[in-house]
């Protein structure tokens, strides 16, 4: 079973946490083309390689942000979202 | 015990203590410390079980966990591997697979019909005629399998815990204890573990003519005791690897999950078995499985035996079998060269005959294939002989193959160590580990003595370093070994076969030879084709000979060939040691004990536990639902309402969230107002619904559904954050209760308990008041969900029961009764409200759901609105309608999911349906096809058994079209 750090409550169990999705900034919903809309809402990128993901410890109820590499399955790092870098 | 050798240094037996047990029937005597093998073969018992396929006599092979040649079952006990179980006074064990007796195997014939039962046989064979095929089943399954199962056997429970250590060391050989040495001067807290019931590994059987390794070993265990943070934790097996350094460790009675900063894995190596026509009777043995017999449990494995060796630990091994008297035939060397180091004189000192770059062609079976009775040695060079006599015939009774070694990297490999094939060496060796995770010794390719402890020490300091108990040193790892401790292929062919390549599985040469010829030639692909590695022991001495012959016959050589995906467990481990106790979780609510004893029939709602109805005697289910909705609708009901999700969201923001989650409109929603609220997933299907009440300018209540509520609580904590909101959220599901008090007399009953106003004018329909019922501080408000005039109490849990047990007192002159979810459903339906997930599945949109008002497509933004947008103005695919069967309708009675049809073609199918007491008629939703829509329509619907009913579509809400029931003055 893996271990995950939560930025709040340090290394714990993968079991006390819920996948939640790639992080994916929504566009603007009011200057997007119907397919633009369409592609956020429906696909999803399945590429193995460094994703950022929603992840929530359920003890706590805290929701973070952890930099996933999917080839070797390993966590880089996690973090709240008010510390993200937009540009990465 | 006429084949029991004289006390060795450092035997596993206490000669004191002798145990009687059974095998077959007959009494047999051992030692103390024996395992059932060693027991047996103490005894002059040489066959030891039977082989899979053929039934051919097995004997001691490898005596470790790389055949299950000897496989044995107890009472209800099956899958005893009597290689590694020790005996115990009393056992009485018998050998599985067998037909009769062990000796006398009814079933042994089939090893004469071996040319009629080739590679993938069962699958070509037993498909047609098909009507044939239970027959085919019946006797196959009487044939196959191992061991019977008693469907009696009272379960066992097999004991689970965790641990937690900083370095787990696997395997107490000399690379594992001297990796344990030197990491504990770190203050590291570590435990070795080891398969075997005595520390030390080879250093307990092998370098005995070497001088003193017992000592050596003696000097390490006396080291390892004066570590208090050193835990030595034997009959342990290291069966899985998991993420994280997390390994399943199991024994007899016992799996541990523990959990290590770092694994250091210094598990040794198997010895790989030689192929040749006959390699598998009794006798012919691994050069280490002899030698553990030897020296572990005193036990002479043969009298006469031929060497066959690839590498230097053969020789080691006729020094060893001469010391103990065991008569040395010959050394058949499978290298040209033969051996350069000083072995080679030693041996050839003691009068032993070494045939250089010859091989073993063939075993000579001694009676019923029991025994050996001598071997056929070929000449590399000259292959096939010119005539019988150039063959070299040798008398003997047992052979001794020193031919290669594999890594035991079952770990390693689990835990994603690149191997790769070291064409120097012969073997596997690990390339890249994961970090924390460190091989050292034999399964690292190192196998001079000085080397194995040196590169323990290496890896010991390394995983210090590593959890960050002592700066990174420069060490550096000791050279692996030079020359080839492996024979690249020491397989010969047989016109005859019977060379095995699996022992578990009876697969041959020829079996390779034919699967590759149809086609299965990747390493995965034969592997389930000729079912090569997929016995007991998994390959453990099959993968690497059937990869050599695969590469052989694609004419390729070893370089970047792969075995196939290790998984857990390394060995097979008991079903009881994974059997986990059942842990689902149930939710009572606060009142569980009232509808307890009132008599609830109880049923799961996800995790809770809901009255579905109150059981009264001499009425059916049926009938308590029917009585428990006209009592509703005629008097007062109550219903327990505790699994709603309950949240409280305060803060300067809660306007902008409620108004960008929900699809409806919540600015300007007066305080002391609730309002429906519907939410949407951002393709604009319906996810929740619920009530949301304004209890101040930034206070909030909302209910969610009982079983959303988990989800919207999470994702509105989400969108809090990703919103960047000032906003609060309390989720008290489980700390406030919830009832609803519902029907005519409701007011009346309610008044006298509670200090709200409940005049209309002062409380109308669809406002919230706080105040207190039955002196427990309580939130009031007026909802329609089933109809009649009601009030939602919502309450602190621990005075649930408080304010329950009061407002039954005060309503009983009314005629107050509970009423189960049943009863709420119907109630519900006859006004037409939908359940979400009820009657909305994952694709259900507003419009199709008649949901349309409470959609404000106006409102700047709300989850799912650009995608409705996009889907508003298109084709409807279905609508939910509401339908009626006629009066005199009853039965059969249509079910929820019931299709329904048109022409032959699915429209849509219902979402909820029942007999409803108020209406005397079926009544129910279903979606249907736009066109089949409108008022007055019929509905075909199929039923379950096939037959089309009709029904009619009508108006929604089935009872009380103008809502006036909900707002009476009563």
């Amino acid at each position: 079973m893996k271990i995950l750090k939560c930025p709040i409550n340090g290394p714990r169990p993968i079991q006390e946490f819920i996948f939640g999705g790639e992080y994916r900034p929504m566009p603007d919903p009011n200057n997007t083309s119907n397919e633009t809309w369409a592609d956020y809402v429906f696909n999803r990128a399945g590429e193995p390689g460094i994703k950022r993901e929603w992840w929530y410890h359920l003890a706590s109820g805290t929701w973070f942000i952890a930099e996933h590499d999917t080839v070797k399955d390993v966590f880089i790092k996690t973090y709240l979202l008010q510390n993200i870098t937009e540009d990465e | 015990m006429s084949e029991r050798l004289d006390k060795r240094q450092g035997e596993w037996i206490d000669r004191s203590r002798s145990i009687h047990f059974q095998f077959e029937g007959d009494d047999y005597t051992g030692f103390h410390g024996d395992t059932i093998s060693s027991a047996l073969w103490a005894n002059g018992v040489h066959i030891l079980g039977r082989s899979f396929k053929y039934h051919r006599p097995r004997g001691i092979f490898g005596f470790d966990d790389i055949d299950c040649n000897a496989m044995m079952e107890s009472g209800s006990t099956t899958n005893i591997r009597a290689d590694l179980t020790l005996i115990e006074e009393g056992m009485s064990v018998k050998a599985v697979n067998t037909l009769g007796s062990l000796k006398k195997d009814r079933l042994r014939f089939l090893d004469y019909f071996s040319a009629f039962t080739p590679v993938g046989f069962y699958y070509k064979a037993f498909h047609t005629p098909k009507r044939l095929f239970p027959f085919y089943e019946n006797q196959i399954r009487k044939i196959a399998g191992l061991g019977k199962i008693d469907a009696q056997t009272p379960m066992k429970t097999v004991i689970k815990d965790y641990g937690f250590c900083d370095i787990l060391i696997i395997g107490a050989g000399p690379a594992g204890l001297s990796a344990a040495i030197e990491a504990a001067a770190s203050g590291a807290n570590i435990i070795i573990i080891d398969q075997t019931p005595h520390p030390g590994g080879t250093l307990s059987y092998r370098y005995k003519n070497k001088g003193p390794a017992i000592d050596l070993l003696n000097q390490l265990l006396e080291k390892v005791k004066a570590c208090n943070n050193i835990k030595l934790q034997l009959s342990t097996l290291a069966s899985g690897y998991y993420a994280d350094h997390w390994v399943c460790l199991t024994n007899k009675e016992r799996m541990t999950k523990l959990r290590a900063q770092s694994v250091i894995v210094a598990s040794g190596c198997y010895e790989q078995p030689a192929v040749f026509h006959n390699n598998d009777l009794p006798g012919i043995m691994l050069a280490s499985g002899a030698l553990r017999l030897i020296n572990h449990y005193a036990v002479k494995p043969f009298q006469h035996v031929v060497i066959l060796a690839a590498n230097a630990d053969g020789y080691r091994c006729a020094l060893d079998f001469h010391e103990v008297g065991i008569h040395v035939v010959a050394l058949v060397d499978l290298r040209r060269e033969g051996e350069q180091s000083e072995l080679d004189k030693q041996v050839k000192g003691l009068g032993i005959t070494v045939y250089r770059g010859h091989f073993i062609y063939e075993a000579i079976a001694g009676k019923m294939k029991a025994s050996v009775q001598g071997v056929v040695l070929r000449n590399l060079d000259t292959d096939i002989p010119v005539n019988k006599e150039s063959e070299i015939k040798l008398n003997c009774d047992g052979i001794a193959m020193s031919v290669g070694w594999t890594p035991a990297d079952g770990i390693l490999r689990q835990g994603s160590t690149r191997m790769e094939y070291d064409t120097r060496l012969e073997q596997f060796l690990p390339i890249e580990c994961v970090k924390g995770i460190f091989a050292a010794g034999r399964v690292n390719g190192v196998y001079a003595l000085k080397d194995q402890l040196e590169d323990g020490c290496c890896a010991g300091a390394e995983a210090t370093a590593l959890i960050g108990l002592t700066k990174p040193g420069n060490n550096k790892r000791p050279p692996k070994e030079e020359s080839p401790q492996s024979h690249p292929y020491p397989i010969s062919d047989h016109p005859r076969g019977k060379n095995f390549i699996d022992l578990d599985e009876d697969v041959q040469v020829k079996d390779i030879v034919n699967s590759v010829k149809e086609g299965f030639d990747s390493a995965e692909l034969l592997k389930r084709y000729s079912t090569l590695g997929m016995g007991p022991s998994q390959g453990k001495h099959a993968n690497l000979l059937a990869l050599r012959i695969l590469a052989h016959l694609r004419g390729e050589t070893m370089r970047g060939k792969q075995i196939t995906t290790a998984r857990p467990f390394t060995s097979p481990i008991s079903m009881g040691h994974l059997a986990g106790r059942i842990f689902t979780p149930l939710r009572r609510t606060a009142l569980h004990h009232r509808h307890k004893a009132l008599n609830a029939k109880f049923m799961y709602a996800g995790d809770w536990l809901r009255p579905e109805y109150y059981m009264t005697d001499g009425l059916s289910r049926n009938q308590c639902i029917e009585t428990e909705v006209q009592n509703v609708r005629n008097r007062i009901g109550i219903v327990d309402q505790g699994t709603l999700g309950k949240i409280e969201i305060n803060g300067p923001d809660v306007v902008t969230l409620l108004e960008k989650v929900y699809t409806g409109r919540f600015a300007k929603l007066k305080i002391g107002m609730t309002r429906y609220g519907l939410m949407c997933d951002e393709s604009g299907v319906i996810i929740d619904d619920g009530v949301i009440s304004r209890l101040a300018d930034d206070r909030y209540y909302i209910s969610t559904t009982s079983s959303g509520s988990a989800a919207v609580y999470q994702t509105l904590q989400r969108l809090v954050i990703e919103w960047g909101l000032e906003v609060i959220l309390v989720n008290t599901t489980s700390t406030y209760c919830a009832m609803n008090l519902a029907g005519p007399h409701a007011r009346k009953v309610l008044q006298p308990l509670t200090d709200v106003n409940l005049d209309p004018d002062a409380f109308p329909y669809l406002g919230i008041r706080e105040g207190i019922v039955a002196n427990v501080p309580a939130r009031l408000s007026r909802v329609g969900f089933v109809g009649e005039l009601g009030y939602e109490i919502h309450l602190p849990a621990d005075g649930a029961i408080t304010a329950w047990d009061a407002i039954m007192t005060a309503g009983q002159t009314h005629g107050i009764c509970p009423f189960g979810v049943e009863a709420q459903r119907m109630l519900r339906l006859e006004k037409g409200h939908i359940i979400v997930s009820q009657d909305t599945d994952g694709l259900t949109l507003p419009f199709e759901a008649g949901m349309k008002w409470a959609v404000k497509m106006d409102k700047p933004f709300f989850i799912g609105q650009r995608s409705l947008k996009i889907i508003e103005n298109k084709q409807r695919e279905r609508i939910l309608v509401g339908f009626i069967f006629p009066k005199n309708y009853l039965s059969p009675k249509p079910k929820e999911c019931n299709l329904v049809v048109k022409n032959g073609e699915i429209k849509g199918r219902i979402t909820s349906v029942g007999f409803s007491p108020t209406m005397g008629q079926l009544i129910g939703l279903a979606y249907t096809a736009p066109e089949d829509s409108d008022v007055g329509s019929t509905l075909s619907i199929k039923l379950d058994d096939g037959s089309l009913v009709e029904a009619k579509v009508v108006k929604i809400p089935f009872y009380d079209p103008k809502n006036l029931r909900q707002k009476i003055n009563g």
